[in-house]
């Protein structure tokens, strides 16, 4: 199933309209909805980014079960546990500044939103930063290495039991949210 | 007129389905902040501000930007989101912001953010799509970390920068 490299190239622009379209249509592209998660009054970021991670985690693994899909051939981001976490962190505060994330700030420009744009160069500036400053940092950057470290290996649990418990947890946000949401 | 947004989990299942092609198509989730990395690499590397083999550029400049997997990602997903909003008449030239900010000071925290938000994103090896929606749905522990992490620094930040929403 898996395409070539001149295909993956051909298939790039279509997967990016498609996760573009349904960013705008989920109202994503509005940096006051998203920021509503920080002050518990719009759950809607929330709600989209954990029925998408629901709905890939468990098509990959049915996929997988029934052979449609070799998981091994599917790059799994190398775990660098403490500059993911202080990244997290500076990420976090930004997004809550910023009202969008990277992604949706180009949705929020291409709908017409000028401060999408200054997210934007933002993101380019602080890409410059990091490259100046790499020489500083680049130790850090690559500490406390785990390789392509999952939550089953970390945990010494079966891939499908730790599908299940996130599955579970997340239907359980769900249900938090809207009752937040309700009495905010 | 501004039709409704379409409900928040049918538009996640749309998403779902997409990192899911992705996936098994090209073997990869999707990404955004490592298109801006390719865009400014390639930049610093053609003014000659940098050298290709420099450690921090070099992943980056293997292929001309023009044919960089996660950039043309990114043109789709600004075409998709232009398209989407055009047909739900959202499409509007205005400075979005919360109701105590002046247009300039909601510019200068958007600038800002955006910076905090690329140096994490570098630290952590990814941003929302790289590690929150790719790593997640692969149980990538470091994409974990990073999801916690980042919903922590907002909760706790959040009271601190009311006046920018509230």
């Amino acid at each position: 199933m898996m395409l070539d490299p001149a295909g993956a190239l051909i298939a790039a622009p279509i997967i990016g309209l498609a996760f573009g379209w349904f960013l705008e249509r989920g109202g994503l592209g509005s940096a006051r909805k998203l920021s509503g998660l920080f002050y518990l009054t719009d759950f809607t970021v929330f709600r989209v980014l954990f029925s998408a991670v629901l709905t890939a985690m468990l098509g990959a693994f049915w996929l997988s079960r029934f052979g449609l899909l070799d998981l091994s051939a599917v790059h799994v981001p190398e775990t660098f546990l403490v500059p993911q976490a202080v990244g997290g962190a500076v990420f976090g505060l930004g997004f809550l500044l910023a009202g969008l994330c990277p992604g949706t700030s180009c949705v929020a420009g291409a709908a017409g939103r000028i401060d999408g744009f200054a997210v934007i160069g933002g993101l380019l500036l602080g890409v410059l930063t990091f490259n100046i400053s790499y020489p500083l940092i680049d130790g850090f950057v690559a500490s406390t290495a785990l390789g392509e470290l999952t939550l089953p290996e970390l945990l010494h649990m079966p891939y499908g039991v730790v599908v299940l418990l996130v599955t579970i947890i997340a239907i359980g946000g769900f249900v938090i949210a809207s009752r937040l949401e309700k009495s905010a | 007129m501004k039709p409704r947004y379409l409900d928040p989990y049918l538009a996640g299942i749309g998403i779902g389905v997409v990192l899911l092609a992705a996936y098994v198509l090209v073997g990869r989730g999707l990404g955004a902040s490592g298109g801006f990395s390719a865009v400014v690499a390639s930049a610093t590397v053609a003014v000659q501000a940098g050298d290709p083999a420099n450690a921090a550029l070099a992943p980056y400049v293997q292929v001309p930007v023009w044919r960089d997997w996660i950039v043309l990602e990114l043109i789709g997903v600004a075409v998709g989101a232009l398209l989407s909003a055009r047909l739900a008449g959202r499409l509007a030239l205005k400075v979005e912001r919360g109701a105590h900010l002046t247009a300039d000071s909601r510019m200068l925290f958007a600038l800002l953010g955006g910076i905090l938000m690329a140096f994490g994103a570098k630290l952590a090896r990814g941003c929302t799509s790289g590690q929150a929606l790719t790593g997640g749905a692969l149980l990538s522990v470091g994409s974990w970390v990073f999801i916690g992490t980042t919903f922590a620094a907002g909760y706790l930040c959040a009271p601190l920068a009311r006046r920018l929403w509230r």
